[in-house]
């Protein structure tokens, strides 16, 4: 086995598991305070990336611009979406599968939309750093996955000094924890529900305009993230922040592993082999039960 | 004039119309495609049922029961091309594969509660899926599976064959929630500590529930595979169209309730033809836009929110 081309495989993994973890990140911090599945989480994916498509090639934005655009954008669609549709349905004391299927609904009406918008097309954007990789030795890294991956980190960081260090952060938790005791405290659930469903939403946003420089976009490629973040999150243990970290990056080089040394068909198939495994041997997780 | 009186409050009487009008209906619908949509109804009634079994009736909510169906669609097409198995035996052999393959899923989904559960299952239709569309060999991979013959040849006939499997399903599923095992599953479902405490071994009554489930979605993904008489990975096992799909039927219509499968598979069908004859273009959109209002509006589901009103017709 060729050193070199394992130690590539797996700095591309690692690389690639950072924007997972991001994108599964925000899935994480709605499953933790909701204890729904949020399954328009891909098509708010797919929005942060057409953001920072249009924005590219009709005002010459650059994409890691465009995050100051996707981010308060996302924000406020998920704020919407919360009071005024999930909502509703928590107040009705609604079973949790309803609000699992008005998200489904939700990412039914997001897709279509782009299909009526943009046409089933691929699209790219295409800067002047897309193709740049930097070497060392014979290891070559592509630099905007090198960038995504440092300003995950960013991000993450600046995620967890909001849980852990700020009011609003605190009452997170404390809904997180227990929602009657929360409601006990004077936490205005409400209120907290809402803004978590805009920071989860953000937060994947983010993760779109970062995914453009290196990917395309289509209509239907939610789907495909949502899984993807769905996975992670079971991987990481669900609730858990660091927990999205961890998967993120095992999925990464487990899904790297297989296109290297397998398939590349068949990359995907070995996502759900370690999704199952997880299930079977430790189900709560990689990181376990800890909370952010 | 007590005797009519007593037939006009007979709880039964609504079901034994409801047969006559879909005895009948063949007779009086001339139009192919009016025929087309009563068996797609029959179709979805059948699958809401099946489902509701494990998700109404159990409260283990499947995300994932695409699995099951596309089982049975491949396992009956596979034998009837590959082998020469007759496709009525077909029928019976799809329901048991799918019931089979629910075993060892069920043993390690139901390690898993509520949200967990629900979205872990489809992780595995997503797995059985992918080993379809790679394993070339068997499957023929993302080509598909063309039936030259279907099962029976006119429309007509495979309304009543629809007809004759969807009521066998609603009964036995009627049947087991009125005994024992289903009183079984529905302590499962109201309190699964105490049914636990009680001495209900949940894991094992569970993935007994699932069985069945999956027996009857099975056969009904073998029915499907006839009536379109092409089947391929990405249709069979797709997540939004028939897993998403069956737990929409079954919540619009009323969860854990007899009649809710049929009234959501009707409201699915007429709205989902509807929008697209008036709307070509947005009409996926539209329909998303439907559900997600009628979630907003009926959180009970149609059948669900009338028991309120006439509770003696809407018997559970």
């Amino acid at each position: 086995m060729d050193l070199s081309i394992f130690i590539q495989t797996v700095t591309s993994g690692v690389l690639l598991g950072g924007l997972y973890g991001l994108i599964a990140l925000g899935m994480t911090l709605i499953f933790g305070v909701m204890r729904i599945i949020n399954l328009a989480h891909g098509e708010f994916l797919m929005i942060g990336m057409y953001v920072s498509y249009i924005l590219f090639t009709k005002f010459g934005v650059d994409p890691y611009v465009s995050i100051v655009v996707s981010v308060p954008l996302l924000f406020v669609i998920g704020i919407a979406i919360q009071r005024f549709l999930l909502m509703p349905l928590i107040k009705a004391k609604a079973p949790g599968e309803n609000q699992i299927l008005m998200t489904a609904g939700i990412g039914l009406v997001l897709t279509n939309a782009a299909l009526l918008i943009f046409s089933p097309n691929y699209f790219t954007v295409l800067t002047t750093y897309s193709n740049a990789t930097a070497s060392i030795g014979k290891i070559s890294v592509s630099l905007p996955l090198l960038w995504d991956f440092l300003i995950c980190f960013g991000i993450t960081g600046i995620l967890y000094l909001f849980i852990m260090k700020t009011d609003t952060g605190c009452s997170i938790r404390a809904v997180a924890q227990n929602i009657d005791s929360a409601r006990l405290m004077g936490i205005n659930i409400d209120r907290i529900m809402i803004i978590t469903f805009g920071v989860g939403a953000a937060l994947v946003g983010a993760a779109g305009t970062l995914l453009m420089p290196i990917f395309y976009v289509f209509p239907a490629i939610g789907e495909l993230f949502t899984l993807k973040a769905f996975i992670v999150t079971v991987l990481g243990g669900m609730g858990s922040a660091l927990g999205a970290l961890v998967g993120g990056v095992t999925l990464g080089v487990v899904e790297q592993m297989g296109a290297t040394y397998i398939s590349m068909a068949l990359k995907d198939a070995l996502g759900f082999v370690i999704f199952v495994l997880v299930l079977i041997f430790r189900p709560s997780g990689l990181v376990g039960k800890s909370r952010f | 004039m007590t005797k009519w009186n007593d037939i006009l409050k007979n709880r039964h009487l609504p079901a034994v119309l409801l047969a006559l009008i879909a005895l009948v209906l063949p007779l009086v619908l001339r139009n192919e495609y009016y025929l087309h949509l009563a068996i797609l109804i029959l179709l979805w009634t059948a699958l809401g049922a099946s489902w509701n079994l494990l998700g109404g009736y159990t409260g283990q909510v499947s995300f994932g029961h695409s699995v099951f169906f596309g089982m049975g669609a491949y396992v009956s097409l596979l034998l009837h091309t590959k082998l020469g198995v007759s496709l009525w035996m077909g029928l019976l052999y799809a329901g048991i594969a799918a019931s089979l393959i629910a075993i060892p899923i069920g043993w390690i989904c139901f390690r898993l509660r509520g949200p967990y559960f629900s979205l872990s299952i489809l992780a595995f239709s997503e797995v059985l899926r992918l080993i379809v569309l790679h394993w070339k060999e068997v499957t023929e991979g993302a080509v598909g599976i063309l039936l030259i013959n279907s099962i029976v040849d006119s429309k007509v006939s495979f309304y009543y064959l629809m007809l004759i499997v969807t009521a066998i399903i609603l009964l036995v599923v009627n049947f087991v929630v009125k005994r024992k095992l289903g009183f079984y599953f529905i302590a499962i479902r109201d309190d699964e500590e105490a049914a636990e405490a009680l001495g209900i071994y949940t894991t094992r009554y569970k993935i007994y529930s699932l069985m069945i489930s999956a027996f009857f979605t099975g056969v009904m993904g073998s029915l499907f595979a006839n009536y379109t008489s092409y089947i391929d990975p990405y249709i069979v096992f797709s997540v939004g169209d028939v897993a998403i799909a069956m737990v929409l039927v079954v919540v619009l219509g009323g969860i854990g309730t007899f009649w809710g499968p049929l009234v959501g598979a009707i409201c699915v069908v007429m709205v989902n033809e509807g929008s697209r004859l008036m709307f070509a273009n947005a009409s996926v959109l539209i329909y998303g836009a439907l559900v997600v209002i009628v979630i907003l509006f009926l959180p009970k589901g149609v059948v669900g929110s009338l028991k309120q009103y006439t509770g003696k017709w809407f018997h559970a």
